[in-house]
């Protein structure tokens, strides 16, 4: 199985309960990664201002940083090798990438569970 | 009840082990503190006094250096021993245990968006929670102590969130990413048992006994009813109630305006919020004296013995050479249109400032909106439709952000288990909520300032303005405005920063530590790229010219203050008197804006 990593912009609340607003793409890409975590998929999410040690210690994403610059992420790394840079991946993205179906199980808790979520 | 044959306060009756003071900048709580811990060690107790006070003056107090160690205070009692912990100086520490490892391997700019993740006040507060973990967690370091006095107590929501088994379970975990206000708690040291040690140390009556301080104020008096009810949800269900600074009835007698302050306190009193009712209540009388040297805090707590003030020979400068509101409303006049931001800790005036500026802007024949966020709002209310050329609208803060609440819960939280529900719910109850919230609310109306003048009694900290900023947050929104009408995009932080734009006024008292909070907030300003245009000195005594002895007190100490802020704090300042009636109304209002009829 693939290990996909999320490398996420610092956030003071990765909820994003600080936002000007609920950022939509963080609501809907937390119901994804859950969706691929329950298909068997390894997901992890790094969020910069609460370990920055996990971003200095890889050193793909530490070279991203330097040349791109903190604005450009998130960055997203299956296998340790740069997929996705700038915006975060879709559901489909993380189903390619793990090689599992969009439809691979079924998905009581799905992103239009939340009344006002799509 | 007596002892040694003078009247005790109530709040020092059996005192348990650990003694809280909370209450807002400038009420004088660490006095207060200080005069507790002195009189229990001359009780022959021993007696360690924590100060987290920024302020601290409790070395100069007792005339020793303290610092960050425990001291012995031999002066003043064999048996008294002081430590002073510097909050920013922890919360500096802090931030260095995360940025310092990964120092020279990430880009700098990196870096810096880091440290100012972790800059904002509950990073302070959390840290200083945490130093306070290890004196109530450390049985070896606190044995040899019978009482230990804190001259501060942490919030209702630092003692929620550490009660929430999510937060734990959340940081510890940190790979799930879904941990948000709790961020600082990663990189604390102590264990998960010291901290719920600590609260419960704070939870039982036997051992922890809250002081809530307040001034004979209304609206301080419903800042501590809040605090109390707060702390009680949490478990702190001991407490008392100190109200310092009371102005003697003998001093009413001197002239008008210690009259008028007299009955203003005293229908304050009479009016005190239910839920402090029951509370037993202690009056520390206002004193002509400074709080320096173990004299002054000897005679701080003494009920009986309060002679009248008799001091004499207080000589007070025959005018005050000061600008008023109105010379800086003349500045600004001449732009035609701009946003003023009143920006203060809570009690300061912030809203009758704004409306004073507002009615003097009016007043000149220019259209002003004025925008309020003050929960009572009964001022702005009175103004409403009476002045020709204002207009007045309100935003309610607890609307605003039970609504922004609920949208989050509804939208966010959907997806989460029940206790990622309850940690997103705490994280709503931090005080950066509400100012989102209602920042949000205003930053609706600031685009109106491009063609008229708006005035607010609230403007964001630099600390949130930079996390709004770095997460693009702005950046989204206002392009979603411009996509719908086609503007330029200027996010309200470009509007802030811009001088031609936007004017921040920073409100304070001319005392010390509402000076150096007020500093504070500057500081967080000035780290935003913003440059607050002036400071405006609000509930003046020394440009009232006074009569009476203590009231010329004050305005003794509130000289040396106002030089403080002149020389170093403000590039432009203006003072406001402190009135003999209330400024509610259009022509009280015109009166704060000018200097010459405060001893009317």
């Amino acid at each position: 199985m693939k290990t996909i990593q999320v490398f996420e912009p610092a956030l003071c609340c990765s909820t994003g309960v600080c936002g000007v607003d609920v950022d939509q793409t963080l609501v809907t890409f937390t119901a994804d990664v859950n969706w691929a975590r329950q298909n068997g998929v390894a997901v992890a999410r790094v969020n910069l201002a609460q370990q920055p040690m996990a971003f200095a210690e890889n050193a793909i994403v530490r070279e991203f940083l330097e040349r791109a610059g903190q604005e450009a992420l998130p960055v997203t790394l299956v296998d340790g090798d740069i997929v996705l840079a700038g915006t975060y991946p879709a559901r489909t993205d993380l189903a390619r990438w793990a090689g599992i179906s969009l439809t691979a199980a079924p998905n009581p808790q799905g992103c239009c569970s939340g009344k006002k979520c799509c | 009840m007596l002892l040694n044959g003078i009247e005790t306060m109530k709040f020092l009756i059996h005192a348990p082990r650990y003694l809280f003071f909370t209450g807002k900048g400038g009420v004088g709580k660490t006095s207060i503190a200080c005069a507790t811990a002195l009189q229990l060690s001359e009780q022959g107790r021993r007696v360690l006094l924590v100060s987290t006070d920024p302020a601290s003056n409790v070395g100069q107090v007792f005339g020793v250096s303290i610092g960050n160690r425990i001291t012995a205070m031999t002066a003043a009692s064999p048996n008294l021993f002081a430590l002073e912990i510097d909050p920013q100086a922890a919360a500096q520490a802090y931030r260095e245990r995360i940025v310092g490892p990964v120092r020279g391997m990430l880009p700098d700019a990196v870096l810096k968006g880091i440290e100012e993740q972790l800059s904002g006040a509950c990073t302070t507060e959390i840290a200083a929670f945490d130093e306070f973990t290890a004196l109530l967690a450390d049985p070896a370091l606190i044995a040899s102590y019978d009482h230990i006095v804190f001259d501060t107590a942490p919030t209702g929501h630092t003692i929620r969130l550490l009660q929430l088994p999510g937060a734990w379970s959340g940081f510890l975990e940190a790979s799930k990413g879904d941990v948000s206000c709790l961020g600082p708690l990663a990189g604390l040291e102590k264990q998960r048992t010291q901290y719920k040690s600590a609260v419960e140390a704070l939870a039982d009556p036997h051992r922890t006994r809250l002081v809530l301080v307040a001034r004979a104020q209304t609206a301080t008096l419903r800042e501590v009813a809040r605090t109390h009810e707060e702390l009680a949800a949490v478990g702190l269900s001991q407490q008392c109630l100190v109200i310092n600074g009371v102005l003697p009835s003998a001093e009413a007698e001197q002239d008008d305006l210690a009259e008028a302050i007299f009955l203003r306190e005293q229908a304050a009193l009479t009016a005190i919020p239910d839920s402090l009712k029951s509370l037993p209540r202690d009056l520390v009388a206002l004193k002509s004296f400074n709080l320096v040297g173990v004299d002054a805090l000897r005679r701080l707590l003494n009920v009986v013995g309060d002679t009248p003030c008799t001091e004499a020979g207080i000589e007070l400068p025959s005018s005050v050479h000061a600008p008023s509101l109105s010379s800086l409303v003349d500045d600004f006049a001449a732009e035609g249109h701009g946003l003023v931001m009143f920006m203060g800790k809570g009690g300061v005036g912030k809203t009758t400032l704004a409306a004073a500026f507002a009615v003097e802007l009016a007043r000149r024949g220019l259209q002003v909106h004025l925008s309020t966020s003050d929960p009572a709002a009964h001022l702005a209310e009175t103004l409403d439709g009476t002045v020709h050329n204002l207009t007045v609208s309100r935003i309610d803060p607890r609307e605003e952000t039970d609504r922004y609440r609920r949208y989050v819960m509804d939208t966010k939280g959907a997806e989460l288990d029940a206790e990622g529900r309850a940690l997103l719910e705490e994280d709503l109850r931090s005080p950066c909520t509400e100012e989102i919230a209602v920042f949000q609310a205003f930053s609706r109306i600031i685009r109106e300032a491009d063609t008229r003048f708006v005035v607010m009694d609230t403007a964001p900290t630099g600390h949130t303005l930079l996390l709004l900023d770095a997460t693009g947050a702005y950046h989204r929104e206002i392009t979603r405005q411009a996509g719908a009408s086609g503007l330029i995009e200027i996010t309200p932080m470009m509007q802030l920063q811009d001088p031609r734009q936007t004017r921040v006024l920073i409100a304070t008292l001319a005392e010390p530590t509402p000076v150096l909070e007020a500093a504070g907030l500057q500081d967080d300003l000035r780290r935003a790229g913003i440059e607050p245009w002036a400071w405006v000195i609000n509930n003046s005594v020394a440009s009232s010219k006074p009569h009476s002895p203590l009231l010329k007190q004050r305005a003794l100490n509130e000289l040396r203050e106002i030089e403080v802020i002149a020389a170093r704090h403000a590039r432009r300042y203006a003072i406001v008197p402190l009135l003999k009636q209330e400024p509610i109304g259009t022509a009280q209002l015109l009166d704060l804006s000018r200097l010459d009829v405060a001893s009317k």
